[in-house]
């Protein structure tokens, strides 16, 4: 087999119908699938997690592969808000602050133990667990975890994007979960 | 310019207010009375030439009767020379004059020794907390909290082992 001929797949296709010159699925499907592999994500980096995190982004690692190359620093243009490392009780209205200004849909990925649970910090000072502030959607444990365990939290991020309904943004379950840590929504 | 000869100075200057005086450690310590703090800072600098406040922070001992302490350590950057102030306070009436008029690096530290101690400075021109969140109602430094809270549920499981 020459060179020309070898075929490679980026992603695989969702669920559909198939057959010579079209193929058929749900919008869900399409756009979930546009979604999970180009992801911007906001990195929150504020200790050590952060570290592992720059070596989950650099040549050997190389989160790119998945789709998420691009960082976005401005939290209007971000879908994953990757929050990693400890997070001061001071902090905590940042936080809220950055996912506040996220457009729907955002997701929220708290790496590391501080992020997920204060970790070693229960002190008076520290934020046990970005949950207490924003909605979480994918923990990676580990102190600091590995890149491999972030790739893996962000595969996680990937499942939850690519199988997410259209409609769960707008559903009044949503709402109330948004209400329950204080964030308005404006529509 | 030899120790001795300042701590002499010292005494018979503020005779009433030099509560005892140690020199067996690296720089002499000079614990005086906290009403007359800033009078002895003051001579310190002006005539001293302690020109430097290198550090102010606050200290707790419980046993003591004054249990609430703030430390000075002032420098003197013509001769070299380092002397380390101490005065204590009472845990129900903690106030000691403010030194931000004779130093302006006093302004942070003081505002720290208060968030953490709750010392009260009395003439700072902006006494409000400074590291921890503003709506904090305690003193999270002092020695009068348990190590932790034996209600608190929010890490029980046996993760955390408890």
């Amino acid at each position: 087999m020459s060179e020309k001929d070898k075929t490679y797949t980026v992603v695989d296709a969702p669920e559909g119908y198939s057959a010579p010159g079209f193929f058929a699925t749900t919008l869900d499907k399409a756009v979930g699938l546009a979604r999970k592999n180009s992801l911007w994500p906001l990195p929150f980096a504020t200790s050590c997690c952060g570290i592992e995190f720059m070596a989950t982004m650099g040549a050997h690692y190389d989160l790119g592969r998945f789709g998420a190359e691009r960082l976005s620093f401005s939290p209007r243009q971000a879908d994953l808000l990757m929050v990693m490392g400890t997070i001061a009780k001071k902090m905590a209205p940042v936080v809220q602050q950055v996912y506040e200004q996220m457009a729907e849909p955002r997701w929220v990925i708290a790496v590391g133990a501080c992020a997920s649970s204060g970790g070693v910090f229960d002190t008076y000072s520290v934020l046990q667990g970005i949950d207490k502030v924003v909605p979480v959607d994918v923990y990676v444990p580990g102190c600091p975890p590995r890149p491999e365990q972030i790739i893996d939290g962000f595969m996680k991020i990937q499942e939850l994007v690519g199988n997410e309904p259209l409609r769960r943004r707008y559903s009044a379950e949503y709402k109330e979960l948004l209400e329950s840590y204080g964030i308005k929504i404006d529509r | 310019m030899e120790n001795s000869i300042l701590l002499q100075e010292l005494k018979s200057k503020f005779e009433k207010s030099i509560l005892s005086v140690d020199e067996t450690a690296d720089i002499p310590t000079v614990t005086v009375a906290a009403e007359s703090i800033r009078p002895i800072v003051a001579f310190l600098k002006n005539d001293q030439d302690f020109i430097f406040l290198t550090d102010l922070c606050g200290i707790h001992y419980p046993e003591l009767e004054k249990e609430l302490g703030v430390i000075y350590h002032l420098h003197n950057l013509v001769a070299n020379k380092r002397i380390r102030l101490k005065a204590f306070l009472t845990k129900a009436n903690p106030q000691i004059d403010s030194l931000v008029s004779l130093f302006s690096g006093a302004n942070w530290m003081e505002r720290e020794t208060f968030d953490f101690y709750g010392i009260d400075f009395v003439g700072h021109p902006n006494l409000i907390r400074i590291l921890n969140v503003e709506y904090m109602d305690y003193h999270p430094m002092r020695k009068e909290y348990p190590l932790e809270d034996a209600t608190r549920s929010d890490k029980d499981d046996r993760f955390f082992g408890r």
